[in-house]
C-alpha cells in the first residue's frame, strides 16, 4: 500500500466532518472493519473538535502503516495554540476548560489503542493516535 | 520401506538398551564412547548436519541462522538422549520446538527429515571412525540404531502431537467466534456464551449482537453467561458496555446464570452493575423476558378495550 | 443544514438528514425546545438514522435537548442509532442516560403511544 499521506486543515465547524469523514475513507480503504471506521471517526472528530476549541486553527493528517503484518492507521493533530499546561488534568474524565463533557481527549484515547500528546505552553499541541487493524 | 523397517524397530524401542539385553552392560559402554565421541565431534557433525539440512531443502520457512540454532539444541538433546537412554527432556524439547515452529509452516515430513538425516550424519561418523575394526563398528551400530530410532520416533511423534493440539484449539476457536444469535420468539434474542471471552471475542460478540438487533427488530435479548468460567475486569466492562450499547438501540438486556465466582469478581473489582438486569437461571431469564415483552401487549390490549 | 421538524398529532418528529456540525445541532435544540411549547407536544422523536458519528458534543446537545423538553412537559426518544454508531458511543463512555431509545421511527412513536397511554390511565 502507498503510504499516502491526507492532510485535513481545521479552522471551521465544518472541517471537523471533513476530518473524520477522510479518517473513515482511509480507514475503510486500509480495510478496518465498519465498527473500527466508527471508532476512528468518532476519535478523530473529538480531537478535531479540541483543535477548533482550545488553538481555534490546526490541522490533522492521516496515514497508514505497515508494520511487519500488522497494518495500522495513524492520526495526528496538530496546532500552535495555547498548549496544555496540565495533560494528566486534560486527560483526566470529566475535565473540560471549555465547557464540553470532558471527554474529548480521555474518550479519544480510549477508542484508540495508542494515544500520545506532545505539548508546549504558547507552542501548541500535537496528539499522535492509532489504531490497528483487526485487533 | 524404510519408514517400515523402523516402524518395526519403535515397537520395542522404548528402552533402547533392551534389544541387546545379553549383552546389556556392554551396550552401556559402547554408548558412552559413542557419546563422547559425539560431543567431541559436535562442531563438525552439527555443521556437517546442518548443510544437509539446507541441501535437502528442509526448513525453507527459517533463517539459516535458525535453522543451525535450532540444530545445536536438536543435537544436544539428542546426544543426551542417547547417554541418558530417557527421553522426557527430548520429549519437553520436541514439543517445545514443534510449538514454535508449527506457526511457521513446518511441515511434519521435514521435521521427520531432519531427524533421520542428523541419525544418518551421525551413523556415517561412526562408520567413518570404526571402519577399521568391522566387529566394533557392528556392536556399536547395534547400540545406537535403536536408540536413534526410539529419538527419530519420540521427536515426531512429539511434532504430531503438537500440531494436532493445535489444530484442535483453532478447531475451538472458530466453533466459540461463531455463538449464535438464536431468536427463541419475535422481538426476543438469546445469546449463550460459552468457554473463554478475551476482549477480541468480547468484541465480536457484541458486533454480531448489536446487528442481530437491528435485524431482528428485537425488544429484549437474553445474555446466558452460565459456560462462562471466568471474567477479568476488561471482559466484565465490555459485558456493561453490550448492555448499554444495546439499549441505545432501543432493547432491554437480561444477563442471567452469574456464577458465584463470577458474581464475587463483579463485585470485587467494582463494575457498575446499576443498569444491568440480572436473572438466575437462563430459564428465569426468558420469563421474565416474556414478561417484559407481554407486558407492553397487554398493556396495548387494554387500552384498545377501552377506546 | 437545517433540520425538518414534521408535527405529527402530539408529536413533533425532527428527521436528520446527514451529518450536523455543531452549531446545526445546537440550532436544531433550540428549535424543538421553542416548538414544544407553541404545538404543546406531548413527544418529541429525533430520527439520527443518517449519523455516522454520535461524538461527545452531539450526545451532550442530544442529552440537553431531552432535558430542556422534559422540563416543557415534553418527553423526547432518540431513534435509529447505528449498532457501530453506538457500540462506539460506549466505548467513548456516553451512554445517554435517563434518555429514551428506540430502534427506529415507528418503535419510537409506539414507545410514545404507551407513554402516553399510561399517562392518561393515570389521570
Amino acid at each position: 500500500m502507498a503510504e499516502t499521506e491526507i492532510l485535513v486543515p481545521i479552522d471551521s465547524e465544518v472541517d471537523i466532518i471533513s476530518a473524520r469523514r477522510h479518517g473513515r475513507d482511509l480507514a475503510r480503504s486500509a480495510g478496518f472493519s465498519l465498527g473500527d471506521q466508527t471508532v476512528i471517526a468518532t476519535a478523530v472528530s473529538e480531537i478535531a473538535r479540541n483543535i477548533l476549541m482550545y488553538a481555534k486553527r490546526g490541522e490533522v493528517r492521516f496515514r497508514v502503516v505497515n508494520d511487519g503484518d500488522r497494518c495500522g492507521l495513524i492520526v495526528v493533530a496538530a496546532d500552535r495554540g495555547p498548549g496544555i499546561a496540565d495533560v494528566d488534568l486534560a486527560l483526566q474524565e470529566g475535565h473540560s476548560t471549555a465547557g464540553g463533557l470532558g471527554l474529548g481527549l480521555p474518550g479519544a484515547r480510549r477508542l484508540m489503542d495508542d494515544f500520545e500528546i506532545v505539548t508546549a505552553v504558547g507552542e501548541g499541541t500535537a496528539i499522535t493516535m492509532r489504531k490497528w487493524r483487526g485487533k | 520401506m524404510a519408514a517400515k523397517e523402523e516402524r518395526s524397530v519403535w515397537g520395542g524401542a522404548a528402552r533402547p538398551v533392551e534389544r541387546s539385553q545379553p549383552a546389556s552392560e556392554s551396550t552401556a559402554t559402547l554408548l558412552r564412547e559413542l557419546v563422547a565421541h559425539l560431543r567431541q565431534q559436535r562442531t563438525v557433525l552439527r555443521e556437517e548436519w546442518a548443510r544437509r539440512i539446507t541441501e535437502a531443502r528442509l526448513l525453507t520457512a527459517m533463517t539459516e541462522e535458525e535453522v543451525f540454532a535450532e540444530a545445536t539444541s536438536v543435537y544436544d538433546n539428542y546426544v543426551e538422549a542417547l547417554e541418558t537412554g530417557t527421553f522426557e527432556a527430548l520429549q519437553a524439547y520436541a514439543r517445545d520446538l514443534s510449538e514454535r515452529i508449527i506457526p511457521r509452516g513446518v511441515e511434519t515430513h521435514e521435521v521427520v527429515g531432519i531427524v533421520l538425516l542428523l541419525r544418518d550424519v551421525l551413523a556415517r561418523s561412526l562408520f567413518a571412525k570404526y571402519r577399521e575394526d568391522f566387529a566394533k563398528l557392528d556392536r556399536i551400530l547395534d547400540a545406537y540404531e535403536p536408540a536413534a530410532n526410539s529419538i527419530a520416533n519420540t521427536v515426531a511423534v512429539g511434532f504430531v502431537q503438537e500440531r494436532e493440539r493445535v489444530i484442535r484449539q483453532q478447531q475451538e476457536a472458530i466453533r466459540e467466534l461463531s455463538t449464535p444469535v438464536l431468536q427463541v420468539r419475535e422481538r426476543l434474542l438469546i445469546l449463550p456464551i460459552i468457554g473463554v471471552i478475551d476482549p477480541q471475542r468480547a468484541r465480536q460478540l457484541t458486533e454480531q449482537l448489536l446487528q442481530a438487533i437491528r435485524t431482528n427488530r428485537a425488544k429484549v435479548v437474553v445474555i446466558d453467561i452460565t459456560g462462562v468460567a471466568a471474567m477479568d475486569k476488561a471482559v466484565a466492562n465490555h459485558l456493561v458496555q453490550t448492555v448499554e450499547a444495546s439499549r441505545l438501540l432501543g432493547a432491554t438486556v437480561i444477563v442471567t446464570g452469574l456464577s458465584p465466582e463470577i458474581a464475587q469478581t463483579l463485585v470485587t473489582i467494582g463494575v457498575d452493575l446499576s443498569e444491568m438486569a440480572t436473572v438466575g437461571d437462563l430459564q428465569g431469564g426468558i420469563e421474565e423476558a416474556e414478561r417484559l415483552l407481554g407486558y407492553q401487549v397487554s398493556d396495548i390490549k387494554e387500552v384498545s378495550q377501552k377506546s | 443544514m437545517q433540520v425538518p421538524i414534521l408535527k405529527q398529532g402530539s408529536y413533533l418528529i425532527a428527521s436528520i438528514q446527514s451529518s450536523l456540525t455543531d452549531s446545526d445541532l445546537c440550532q436544531l435544540r433550540d428549535a424543538l425546545v421553542g416548538q414544544v411549547g407553541r404545538f404543546r407536544a406531548r413527544g418529541v422523536i429525533i430520527d439520527v438514522t443518517p449519523l455516522d458519528v454520535m461524538d461527545s458534543f452531539a450526545v451532550r446537545t442530544l442529552r440537553d435537548l431531552a432535558h430542556m423538553t422534559r422540563l416543557r412537559g415534553s418527553e423526547t426518544v432518540i431513534v435509529g442509532i447505528q449498532p457501530e454508531v453506538a457500540f462506539a458511543m460506549v466505548q467513548l463512555g456516553l451512554t445517554l442516560r435517563g434518555i429514551s431509545t428506540a430502534l427506529d421511527l415507528e418503535e419510537g412513536l409506539a414507545f410514545l403511544d404507551s407513554r402516553t397511554d399510561e399517562a392518561h390511565g393515570r389521570d
